[in-house]
């Protein structure tokens, strides 16, 4: 084979991998991923068995503790919805009423339940605490 | 104070312009004067930003309340150390950091060019002013870290208790060095471009910058790593966190640069694929400090406030155009003058490590911004989480691993079968031997994390022999002793050498990742005292209630008022093998509402993470109590009602006795990692190897003082 031929072909065979494993992350991604949805979208969509990662500000009073077992509610940021959460893992520090948190849940029943080791405290405060009374929004 | 602050910018500002306009009107029109005004204009930025930055600091250090930003993220409880730290924790004064480093290392990278590429610097100075300019722009016009407040607050709300940990004092310095360094390969690079000469001489310029750009980011994202791992209480180093993605991603495409150029030096070629790398270095650099920056992406990192996303999404998409653009102007020029010779050889193993790395960069990127191109794509948002980062990164990792032992030993231009069995029979048979000695031992049920400690085992096997090769041939050429011929080998090829020790250290980081995150043994339970619990083959026993009240016996030094925790007896097999005291540290907050004994526990608590390290596991603890216990709430709530803000540390006292007396159950966690040491050990090796790559060989410093001797000489015959 002439070199000339020896590289297009090389560079064929590499566009085709590119493009081949390209396909795959964007296919994989889309089907992996979980819909960032508020607590009243949540409540609207959500369907028993699926995924989705809720985004809403915990209710002040609703934190509560039966064994391994973190139940709190959240709710959107205006206020209204409020939709109730049992969690299990990892509570980061930040984790307080009033606080915006983010957790993927799983419809079950009329609850919701957290997967494992999935809440994450949103904290812009981790560097600059707002105002008392803003929204604390990263 | 302020008002000097604020002038400082505003003539940093002026300078900047002037810089960029002499310098442009300089190289356009050749007259070198004008160059050498513009580049001294960087020098002028870096002593200016400097005094703006000591004046934060001063404000700081004295408690200064009239500034808003330290009344946002300082107070005087906040311990003098952290205080000094505070300054880079708002928005406004990490802006003023990233800006000030900017010219510092702008000022060095100028300095060591003046005599050369005088029309490659021109455009570098102005690439890196307009850099340096929209940042001091930004806290001119939009986030003022010399903003005041009149009449200043009695106390300021205090850093922020997570950040309260020593190696945050030097994350953000070092991360932010990384970044700033990165923008000068940038803007050489552009500047080549610009300049039309696209020789390896502007290589040669950046590559110590490129390497110490590396060399710092790596850092920081490892120090932030350990932070996360020892002060927040999940255990774990590595979330895939968007921030921590940002910082990630033009480390990649960095180390591939490093690499690449070793081609370009030696055969002439891929020279389209560097100035694109370092093109896309520099610009993942300031994605990654937009990304902090504009709200856009759910991150426990991020700054409150988006206002600064518009003029961030403005600069990068400038230098995405005109990356571009340049590239694709210059292409001609940039046409390689040799052709690999065999896909056997050391030039197709650099390109396959690039690929590799720049296809682990474009997996990150994708899944990064996901939440974004999803809702562009489909109107709604959704991200993908950490199993889908570890389906395509594990991959990838065990193949540049392997490529990092493979490159070493494989010849230049064309590999014969016959030196291809002489360098890989080492190498292949010390993975072999690890393989079978790690299934007779039972390491079985994790092929990842067993094919990553073969590949590890690869990579020592390989650069073990090229060390004993080396150190052989110096004995036998120059008859030293083995110690000194191998210090004699280092100290003459530091690139090549120190360049080795990193490739082992990165093995030996992911030695520990793979076994940390394979072999990991936890447990989150509620426990009372004298309560045990099994977390893999170790029994972990809680003893006894502790707590530590006010700041004065806060053993952390972090200015919690109140310490709840617990005293932890851990044993093996029934033999002791430590004591571990885990606490969670309450901070006083300056919500009144919360009364005057509530308000001084009712801030973020943090938790004072237990480790006992060792070199084969660490055995990890956290502790959540329940201050929220009822013996415990009805003691601040009368201590609300009846003792003022003067007596209400005797509350906290009653509170702290009340729950050494009664301890309510608390919630702990437990994690037992294998080799997680060793990432931290990696990571330093990694940090030497670096070291000694970056540090000027004997021939340079030996070639730069006879240059210097030779100036001497010539000025003083003209003075004659």
């Amino acid at each position: 084979m002439n070199p000339a031929r020896k590289r297009t072909v090389r560079l064929v065979v590499a566009l085709t991998a590119a493009v081949v494993l390209a396909s795959a992350l964007i296919y994989t991604s889309f089907s992996a991923a979980s819909p960032a949805l508020s607590p009243s979208q949540l409540v609207r969509q959500a369907q028993p068995g699926r995924s989705y990662q809720v985004t809403g500000t915990v209710t002040a009073g609703s934190v509560r503790r039966t064994g391994e077992v973190l139940h709190f509610s959240v709710e959107d940021r205006a206020g209204g919805t409020v939709i109730p959460l049992s969690y299990t893992g990892t509570v980061p520090d930040p984790f307080h009423q009033g606080r915006e948190v983010i957790v993927t849940v799983q419809k079950q029943g009329s609850s919701y339940v957290g997967e494992r080791n999935s809440l994450i405290t949103k904290c812009p405060s981790k560097y600059k605490t707002a105002p008392a009374g803003e929204n604390q929004n990263s | 104070m302020a008002g000097l602050g604020f002038a400082c910018l505003l003539l940093a500002l002026g300078v900047c312009l002037y810089g960029i306009g002499a310098s442009l009107y300089g190289v356009r029109s050749g007259r070198v004067e004008f160059s050498e005004s513009g580049r001294r204009a960087v020098y002028a930025l870096a002593g200016i930003l400097t005094v703006a930055f000591a004046v934060l600091e001063v404000a700081f250090l004295r408690n200064d309340f009239t500034f808003n930003t330290v009344a946002d993220t300082s107070s005087r409880t906040t311990p003098a150390f952290y205080r000094a730290a505070a300054v880079w924790s708002s928005q406004e004064g990490s802006l003023l950091l990233w800006a000030w480093l900017l010219s510092l290392w702008s000022s060095l990278a100028l300095f060591l060019t003046r005599r050369r590429m005088r029309d490659v610097a021109a455009y570098a100075t102005a690439i890196l002013l307009g850099l340096g300019g929209f940042f001091v722009a930004l806290m001119v016009f939009y986030a003022n870290p010399f903003a005041t407040t009149r009449p200043a607050p009695a106390e300021g709300v205090g850093l922020d208790p997570l950040l309260r940990f020593p190696t945050m004092m030097i994350h953000p310095p070092m991360l932010y060095s990384g970044y700033t360094l990165c923008t000068i390969p940038l803007a050489f690079g552009m500047g080549a471009l610009l300049a039309r000469r696209v020789d390896a001489d502007w290589i040669k310029a950046i590559r110590r910058f490129s390497f110490a750009a590396w060399l710092f980011l790596g850092a920081g994202i490892l120090l932030g790593a350990r932070w996360s791992y020892s002060e927040l209480g999940w255990g774990g180093y590595w979330g895939w966190d968007a921030v921590e993605n940002a910082s990630l991603m033009p480390w990649l495409t960095g180390t591939a640069f490093l690499h690449s150029l070793m081609i370009q030096e030696k055969r002439g070629m891929l020279k389209v694929w560097n100035v694109s790398l370092v093109l896309a270095t520099g610009t993942l650099a300031v994605m990654g400090t937009f990304l902090v920056r504009s709200g856009i992406l759910n991150s426990i990192h991020a700054f409150g406030g988006a206002t600064l996303g518009v003029p961030f999404v403005v600069l990068i998409g400038t230098l995405i155009a005109g990356s571009i653009y340049l590239v694709v102007s210059r292409r001609e020029m940039l046409r390689s003058s040799h052709r690999l010779d065999s896909l056997l050889s050391r030039e197709s193993i650099f390109i396959a490590n690039n690929l590799v790395l720049v296809g682990l960069c474009f997996v990150i990127f994708w899944g990064t911004y996901f939440p974004l191109i999803s809702e562009a794509l489909t109107g709604q948002e959704a991200s993908v989480g950490p199993p889908w980062f570890d389906r395509y990164t594990v991959p990838l990792a065990l193949v540049l691993v392997l490529l990092s032992g493979v490159g070493p030993v494989i010849a230049w231009r064309r590999a014969t079968l016959a030196n291809a069995r002489r360098n890989f029979l080492v190498p292949v048979l010390c993975a072999l031997a690890t393989f079978a000695v790690l299934v007779l031992a039972g390491v079985h049920g994790k092929p990842l994390a067993l094919a990553m400690f073969c590949c590890a085992a690869f990579v020592f096997g390989s650069i073990a022999q090229e060390f004993v090769r080396g150190t052989r041939a110096r004995m036998a050429i120059a008859g030293e002793p083995a110690p000194a011929a191998l210090f004699g080998l280092i100290r003459r090829n530091r690139r090549r050498y120190g360049g080795y020790v990193v490739h082992v250290g990165i093995a030996v980081l992911f030695v520990g990742v793979a076994a940390s995150s394979s072999f990991q043994h936890a447990s989150e339970l509620s426990l009372s005292p004298d309560q045990s619990t099994r977390v893999g083959a170790y029994t972990v026993r809680y003893v006894r209630p502790t707590a530590t009240i006010t700041p004065r016996y806060d053993e952390a030094h972090t200015g919690s008022t109140l310490a709840l925790g617990a005293q932890l007896e851990v044993t093996k097999g029934g033999r002791y093998v430590a004591t571990l005291n885990p606490s969670e540290g309450f901070y006083a907050s300056q919500d009144a509402s919360q009364g005057t004994v509530g308000s001084l526990i009712g801030g973020q608590p943090v938790s004072h993470v237990a480790i006992n390290a060792g070199i084969t596991r660490d055995v990890w603890s956290a502790i959540a109590p329940d201050i929220e216990a009822p013996l415990l709430q009805r003691i601040v709530k009368v201590g609300n009602s009846t003792l003022s803000s003067e007596e209400a540390l005797v509350a906290i006292g009653y509170l702290a006795r009340a729950y050494l007396r009664s301890p309510p159950p608390a919630q702990f966690h437990f994690i037992v990692s294998p080799l997680v040491m060793w990432i931290w050990i990696g990571g330093l090796i990694v940090f030497g190897g670096g070291l000694i790559a970056i540090w000027p060989a004997p021939s340079t410093v030996r070639r730069r003082a006879a240059a210097r001797a030779r100036a001497r000489a010539v000025r003083g015959l003209a003075r004659v």
